[in-house]
């Protein structure tokens, strides 16, 4: 189905440019005036009139035919048979999974089945009835566009400015991905602060989002949201993986920048930045594999309390994760700094050693601390290797060897499965979200400024 | 003023006297020290590498080989066709169960006892059943013969053949009894067992079984993903990078587009996940664990990427290009769409590839839009259920069972050759196509 209709829409895209454009290349006998665009501009022209229409058409019933539909058979659904309101949107959901053939674990009797069929037909139906606007569209589409390809008409003007159009609308798509971050989240996570207190979410330091653990809360038996332990994990992990990165990527980016021959920095540099490739799940894997019983033994060994999902196995190789991030932007960094102070301080005597810790870094250092920020960021955003290593329970810990769990292993944990989107466990996962955005949005802010102070400061 | 008089050390001190040569020596101890913590700092960070992709490949080569025991067995009619009508559809309703059991028992007549004989049946995988079936139906003069059927081994079977359980542990730490073992190497003694090449990993999907499971289906829904992100982030990442680069005014929008690209390609991925639940499923209602959401979801990730080095390639056309069609009265779109953008275009190939990498090795955000269930069908289209290669991969290394382990190695071994191979399409694009100006 979706196949046929990008056909039909390319085959009517080509049929209409090629008719434009042969309309304004046969240059009637009569008509002795030049076109005042390039013939092809003409075809473009005739193409958006019979092209746009139809599918801006289609675009607005697919986002509207979801909530369209479901008013119609919500009446029949509540007439037909005895479903509460509050649960209407749930039989829905499973109305339209029978429609499109799949199963349902409910059971429900065999009117919804009716009701399933109905709803069928009416798509169908509703499908047609698009279908058939769509063409009367494109037909008035291109009956207009024809009736102003003459000579006199500025086509090309007229492309170029749907064109530019198209290009603003692109340009505006990252403006609408970050508002629909904000408003998703901030919408969830307030239906989320009106079951459940802000402050409690915030300060709270029990997170057990399964247990009924305070009789008195509206709700009970919805658990407790309080932030505090997976802040706490957080930030262990995110810790310690700075402590493997920070010295191992700066140290590797100042010998890259400053000692290293350039056949040397062509190799190894590459090599590095491929440890920023690997995709996270294979950290992840190789965390909870092979980094964290080794991390157990030595845990036991040294006799404290060791959990298999330690806090450090996660943290070490996330730590190695980030290191690409670290030498990389640190090596951009460093070789920013300009030659006369390196000449400078060579002049006096200095070694490169001395060169290096007494000029080159404290001028590089708001740089390298915007690299390090911009990597704490990654680090705490980070996901799979936490949900494959570190642990699901909340702990407030300070032992290392010892299982946390983070914000973002609970986002993942809480919403796979489960998708009952009135529940309090469900919606506190955007309430950490906003958490996690907020976050990372202030690091990266302040990260960002940093660099580009830098980088103007040198210029 | 001499030198004297403010006490400066001369030449001679700093370099000729005892002190002087302890300082100096000192200073050089320390630049030598210097350098080597920066090659170990390189070496680590190398180290770590070739440790993790020695440790993936040591533990993942091995699902690349399948094993399979050689059995006698039967059809019989009664068993394979009691109705005797020899359709297709017939051969399908046969008792493979029984039929697979018969024919262990025919090679080991000598097992007996309850759990012996369980012990036996568990040699062979639930996929020799199908195996045996599609047998039959593919040839249905096999009926009433007697054949020597190299049949799919259990994934204990597998697991002990391939040397991961080890024969002298105490017998209730194994999965593999003794009594099995006696049966292994009898098979062993007759040439009854073997390693072939796994072909059923890359044409199976995933499956209970994990001497059945596959990657197929992984690899189509990965695929599938792909393709819907480059579909969209390509035009749109392309079309945003010419209009910041090109004809933007500077005014506070565009100011607003540039901070907001910068933070989206710091965003955390699991919050596109979240985006993509809450406004493509809850709101638009499109289809859950579909690679149509997954691809959209992975192309409002990938689009910052594309943006940046697309601007970053525009940027290098020396504007010399621009004015020369400026001059001969092209039109500001027609400079930039008919001579900038083709010279650009191999550096907007280039990030748009490394950008499709990055794509193709996320996981969270396909897990908070469903794409985690358990597919045991190759998706077909891109509204179908679907997961995907890294998802795959999670998914095996969260079993328990120890032949996923495996398994999930050597899913990760396809992926990094499928990543490799695009970075060195990128790499080779680059060089092929670089220009200096």
């Amino acid at each position: 189905m979706v196949l046929v209709i990008v056909i039909a829409v390319l085959g009517l895209a080509y049929l209409t440019f090629r008719y434009g454009r042969g309309r304004a290349l046969a240059r009637p006998a009569g008509m002795p005036d030049r076109y005042h665009s390039l013939p092809g501009y003409y075809g473009y022209y005739a193409m958006l009139w019979a092209v746009v229409p139809p599918v801006l058409i289609l675009i607005g019933w697919l986002i509207l035919e979801p909530s369209l539909l479901r008013g119609m058979i919500e009446q029949q659904l509540l007439g037909q048979m005895t479903v509460d309101s509050a649960h209407i949107s749930l039989v829905m959901d499973d109305v339209r999974r029978l429609a499109m053939g799949e199963t349902v674990l409910r059971d429900y009797g065999p009117g919804i089945r009716e009701v399933a069929a109905d709803y069928n037909q009416l798509r169908y139906l509703a499908f047609a009835c698009v279908v058939a606007i769509m063409a009367a569209a494109a037909a008035a589409g291109f009956i207009f566009a024809r009736s102003r390809i003459v000579p006199k008409f500025r086509a090309r003007n007229t492309v170029e400015r749907v064109v530019m159009a198209a290009m603003l609308f692109s340009a505006c798509i990252a403006i609408l991905t970050t508002a629909g971050i904000v408003l998703s989240l901030l919408f969830e996570a307030i239906l989320f602060f009106n079951k459940y207190p802000f402050f409690d979410f915030l300060f709270g330091t029990t997170w057990s989002p399964q247990a009924a653990l305070r009789a008195d809360q509206a709700g009970s038996g919805e658990g407790t949201f309080g932030a505090i332990p997976l802040l706490a994990g957080t930030a262990m992990i995110s810790l310690i993986a700075m402590i493997v990165a920070v010295p191992i990527g700066l140290m590797a980016a100042i010998y890259l920048a400053e000692y290293a021959s350039p056949r040397m920095r062509s190799t190894a540099k590459p090599i590095l930045e491929v440890l920023a490739g690997i995709p996270t799940v294979v950290y992840g894997f190789f965390a909870a594999i092979t980094v964290a019983p080794l991390f157990s033994n030595l845990g036991s060994w040294v006799d404290i309390p060791t959990s298999p999902d330690s806090a450090i196995a996660a943290g070490v190789v996330m730590g190695i994760m980030i290191i690409p991030f670290i030498s990389s932007l640190s090596d951009d960094v460093i070789n920013a700094v300009p030659q006369s102070m390196r000449d400078g301080s060579y002049a006096l005597g200095a070694t490169q050693s001395e060169t290096i810790r007494k000029v080159l870094m404290p001028a590089a250092l708001p740089g390298i601390m915007g690299a390090v920020l911009l990597a704490a960021s990654r680090a705490i955003g980070e996901t799979m290797i936490v949900v494959m290593a570190a642990g699901l329970v909340a702990n407030l810990t300070a032992n290392p060897f010892e299982a946390v769990t983070t914000v973002t292993v609970q986002i993942a944990t809480l919403l796979v499965g489960d998708q009952e989107f009135d529940s309090a466990k469900t919606l506190s996962v955007f309430a950490l979200g906003l958490l996690l955005f907020i976050i990372t949005l202030i690091l990266n802010l302040i990260a960002l400024r940093i660099v580009r102070k830098y980088r103007e400061q040198y210029e | 003023m001499s030198e004297a008089a403010l006490n400066l050390p001369t030449i001679a001190d700093v370099s000729g006297s005892a002190a002087g040569q302890r300082r100096l020596r000192r200073r050089y101890a320390a630049e030598r020290r210097f350098r080597l913590y920066g090659l170990a700092g390189i070496a680590l960070g190398i180290a770590f590498l070739v440790v993790m992709l020695v440790n993936i490949v040591s533990t993942g080569w091995s699902a690349f080989l399948q094993t399979y025991i050689q059995v006698d067995v039967t059809f019989s009619q009664d068993l394979v066709d009691p109705s005797g009508a020899n359709t297709a559809e017939a051969l399908r309703q046969g008792d493979y169960f029984t039929l697979l059991r018969d024919s262990l028992k025919q090679t080991f007549p000598a097992v007996s006892g309850r759990s012996e004989t369980r012990q036996l049946y568990a040699l062979a995988s639930v996929g020799a059943e199908h195996q045996l079936r599609n047998m039959v139906i593919a040839d249905p003069s096999l009926v009433g013969t007697t054949q020597k059927v190299w049949l799919l081994a259990s994934d204990d079977l597998d697991m002990f053949w391939k040397g991961y359980i080890d024969r002298d542990a105490p017998e209730d730490q194994r999965r593999v009894p003794d009594s099995q073992i006696a049966l292994i190497d009898q098979l062993e003694a007759r040439g009854a067992i073997t390693s072939e090449f796994n072909w059923d990993f890359f044409s199976n999907a995933d499956s209970r079984e994990p001497e059945m499971a596959g990657i197929a289906a992984g690899v189509v829904g990965s695929f599938l993903t792909l393709l819907v992100t480059l579909l969209l982030s390509l035009p749109i990442g392309v079309a945003t990078a010419i209009y910041l680069e090109e004809f933007a005014p500077k005014n506070w929008i565009t100011d607003a587009i540039e901070v907001n690209i910068n933070n989206l390609a710091a965003v955390p991925s699991i919050i596109f996940g979240l985006l993509g639940l809450a406004v493509f499923l809850n709101f638009f209602g499109l289809p859950r664990s579909a690679p149509l959401v997954g691809g959209m979801v992975l192309a409002l990730m990938t689009l910052p990427t594309i943006i940046i080095a697309s601007r970053a390639a525009l940027k290098s056309v020396p504007p010399s290009i621009r004015e020369a069609a400026l001059g001969l009265g092209a039109s500001r779109q027609q400079a930039m769409l008919h001579h900038v953008m083709p010279l650009a275009l191999p550096g907007i190939l280039t990030g748009t590839i490394i950008g499709m990498a990055q794509a193709l090795g996320e996981t969270a955000p396909l897990l908070m839009i469903g794409m985690v269930a358990f597919v045991a069908e190759v998706p077909d289209g891109i509204t179908s259920p679907a997961t995907a290669l890294p998802v795959q991969v999670f998914m095996w290394a969260g079993s328990a069972e120890q032949a996923y382990q495996e398994k999930t190695s050597a899913a990760i071994m396809v992926l990094l050759v499928f990543l490799i191979l695009m970075n060195a399409f990128a790499i080779w694009l680059r060089k092929k196509f670089e220009r200096r100006w």
